[in-house]
């Protein structure tokens, strides 16, 4: 086939071996024709067995996709992490570990921020570092006490920055009730690092007999939302200046404890609470759906989003469901219950734009089915790299 | 918010919806093809199959940028970003896309200095701040971004940026729509015409699809109420008994399409005498290259490339796809070898691809479905 010059020809190694891995058990010949009706189902039973096949690292070397919480950083947990600490904390995969000591339910989490620029409408690194972990413990339902904090700096970084950093710190701190009470500091040589990183480490008080967690989900549930979604994840693709595209809209970052306890303190049918950070209320989503092994379905008209986040998601072609809030958390209710949850959020200033966006089912179980605007119905997937801009 | 709102109108797609059913033959079944892969996404993100009568499948064309640039073109600009002192930037949505040795993200990964970018002129910017690197932009796309390419070489002419070239993988979509017309097992009953595409090159260039080929053509938009009207206009033609050229996205696409940006492509590029893409093979005149009189912004020209064709699986059944033989979801590697992480074939690489569209969006059974949304 190949035109004079271009006779040299090779086939690509790690394709021929995916077809060769599959080839055993999977390649099956399904009937064709219309006497066949089952083919589909046929073939999507076939694609979920291969979903649920152990999670296998196949590239030999980290890239971004591996940090953008979809479905590369998952696999890299189970394969890597997972395979070398395994235990039953750690196996529930949860946004913090939750553990009795001494009697008292603690919730104990980590997080690491590496945003660039440091500094945007709304916040900046520091508080975000505060938030994050505060809002991984109220996640857990617990009242955040304690946090640690883990500098790494770059040579050069000015002491100036760094001060404006630690203060924006203190001021969510205490915002959020919390002291930082431990930390670390380690400079690395001019071109080790980009600036300023940033670890904090958390521990809160669990001061209710619930148990929250994606597998504690069931048919009949409702799914809410606490806010408008997508502001902080837009407004950090705006503040790299690479778009040229201007807007009022700041970070949505806060301390999320408040509108957590009013919730708790307003209901017992809470069921699993995550904050919509790295990959969106469409990877929570999902990770319900999957832990619970029930079907999850959103009505998009129902999807509190900004205009402003809409129009950037639009031009961009990246979908607002994954795209990164730094202050809004997805709760699933008993349905029950949909409504005194709903006020509860709404009657604190962070939940003010709560909204039930839709309900679980048990059928077909492991999706998140989307209810479109226009009148259609899709599925809503994991994220399997970064939202990257299609080009036209 | 204004103009994308009243284009996803959910009551006017009921209404649209009721005319096309009303619009079909009895016992005939009709297969269209969208040839871009943007309405492709359009389709199945909207879910606008729902509103479809069973007897009108829709093909998905081979109208994605990223998704026809074959392995080998891939492991070229790779051997390129891994040259010293160079800088290779790109759209995002081509970092992703595996050659015969893996992405960009990979080479990235290793080391090469790989930027994504959203405009060539943004890569034009990078080589003015960067005058001790060489700086390549990986250009591909249809007629639609060409011109901005060309643009962007006039531009570092004028401004006399010498360490700037393009690797130009610039394809048209008029040879890539008569190869699939005249493969052997075509079963097409009409067209929906890329919209974007049509900007540049208007619709006057499909005359001959109609004229010599008597399939009828409708340039359709990108909102799901485009495509369903236009889904409409080409039924029309068929009740009535016409073939003809129409044109949906008149708010957008003149009929004889943006000159100044044509003048650009032939002043900076010209037709190659052939050009692989992935999933339909060689084909003549269907790619653009850079002119003698741009040599030196003409990163082929500056680099010795390995040039080597990388061919797809035999388990890959891309070409079926394209032309409307299998589903998606028919090809026996479908979800199991072949998946967006790991795309095998050309239809599953970017989220415009046939089979990547399927996977992400409408991989569930509809029956089942149903039951779940009912409220």
């Amino acid at each position: 086939m190949s035109p004079p010059g271009m006779s040299e020809q090779r086939s690509a190694a790690w394709a021929e071996a995916a077809v060769a891995e599959h080839e055993d058990h999977e390649l099956a010949q399904y009937p064709s024709g219309r006497e066949h009706p089952s083919r589909e189902q046929q073939v999507l039973e076939r694609i979920e067995r291969a979903r649920r096949r152990k999670p296998k690292i196949k590239e030999e070397r980290i890239t971004l996709a591996h940090g953008a919480g979809g479905k590369a950083t998952h696999t890299l947990i189970e394969a890597v992490f997972l395979e070398a600490f395994r235990n039953p904390l750690l196996e529930q995969l949860d946004d913090g570990a939750v553990f009795t000591a001494d009697g008292a339910r603690l919730a104990f989490t980590t997080d690491s921020f590496v945003v660039s620029p440091l500094f945007f409408p709304g916040g900046d690194i520091g508080e975000l570092a505060v938030n994050g972990t505060v809002n991984d413990l109220a996640m857990s339902g617990a009242r955040p006490t304690y946090l640690s904090a883990g500098f790494i700096l770059k040579e050069g970084f000015p002491v100036a920055d760094l001060q404006r950093i630690a203060s924006s710190m203190a001021r969510a701190a205490e915002a959020a009730g919390v002291q930082v009470v431990t930390g670390d500091t380690k400079v690395v040589q001019r071109g080790k690092a980009d600036g300023c990183y940033i670890n904090t480490t958390g521990v809160g008080l669990i001061e209710h007999g619930l148990t929250l967690g994606p597998s504690q989900v069931r048919p009949g549930d409702a799914v809410l939302v606490s806010g408008p979604i997508g502001d902080h994840g837009i407004t950090i693709m705006l503040a790299r200046g690479e778009l040229d595209i201007e807007t009022d809209l700041t970070s949505d970052t806060a301390p999320l404890h408040g509108p957590v306890e009013g919730l708790l303190a307003a209901t017992t049918g809470v069921r699993c609470l995550r904050d919509a950070t790295r990959g969106g209320v469409a990877t929570i989503l999902n990770e319900v759906a999957r832990a619970s092994d029930v079907a999850v379905v959103v009505d998009e008209r129902a999807i509190p989003v900004r205009d402003e986040v809409r129009g950037a998601s639009e031009i961009l072609g990246i979908d607002p469901l994954y795209v990164a809030s730094e202050g809004r958390f997805v709760a699933i209710v008993d349905g029950a219950k949909a409504e005194t949850a709903l006020d509860a959020l709404r009657s604190h200033p962070l939940g003010e734009g709560a909204a039930i966006i839709g309900h679980v089912k048990d059928d077909p179980p492991t999706l998140v089915l989307l209810k479109t605007e226009f009148g259609g119905t899709r599925i809503v997937d994991v994220l399997i790299g970064d939202p990257l801009p299609r080009i036209c | 918010m204004r103009f994308v709102d009243e284009y996803r109108d959910a009551d006017k797609a009921g209404a649209l919806a009721a005319k096309i059913a009303s619009m079909c033959e009895p016992g005939r079944h009709y297969k269209f093809m969208e040839v871009c892969g943007g309405h492709t996404h359009t389709i199945y993100k909207h879910g606008l199959e729902d509103y479809l009568p069973e007897s009108i499948q829709l093909v998905h064309g081979p109208g994605c940028p990223v998704c026809v640039i074959p392995m080998g073109r891939v492991d070229d600009a790779i051997h390129i970003a891994e040259q010293p002192d160079v800088i290779m930037t790109s759209f995002g949505d081509m970092m992703r896309v595996p050659g015969g040795r893996g992405s960009f993200f990979d080479s990235k990964a290793a080391g090469a200095d790989i930027r994504m970018v959203y405009s060539p002129l943004d890569a034009l910017k990078i080589a003015k701040g960067n005058p001790d690197k060489h700086v390549v932009f990986m250009a591909i796309g249809f007629e639609t971004t060409a011109p901005s390419t060309a643009v962007t070489v006039l531009r570092a002419v004028a401004e006399k940026v010498e360490n700037f070239s393009i690797f130009c993988n610039h394809v048209t979509i008029i040879p890539a729509i008569k190869a699939i017309l005249e493969s052997p097992d075509l079963r097409l009953d009409g067209f929906l015409g890329p919209g974007h595409v049509s900007t540049v090159i208007g619709c006057r260039p499909y005359e001959f699809i109609a004229r010599d080929y008597g399939r009828p053509l409708v340039t359709a938009g990108f909102e799901p109420l485009d495509i369903l009207q236009s889904i409409y206009m080409v039924l029309k033609q068929l009740a009535e008994g016409r073939c003809e050229v129409e044109n949906q996205y008149t708010r957008v696409v003149p009929w004889n399409g943006n000159l100044k940006a044509l003048q650009v492509i032939g002043q900076v590029m010209e037709l190659r005498p052939y050009f692989e893409w992935r999933g339909l093979g060689f084909i003549s005149h269907s790619a653009l290259k850079v002119r003698q009189e741009y040599a030196s912004f003409d990163t082929e020209r500056i680099f010795d490339l390995p040039g080597v064709r990388v061919a797809d699986p035999k388990a890959c059944q891309c070409g079926e796809v394209l032309k409307g033989v299998l589903k998606p979801w028919e090809c026996k590697v479908f979800g199991t070898a072949c998946t967006p992480e790991t795309p095998i074939g050309t239809c599953m690489v970017s989220s415009e691809g046939a089979c990547a569209a399927y996977y992400n969006y409408g991989r569930f059974s509809r029956e089942r479905v149903k039951e779940a949304t009912r409220a």
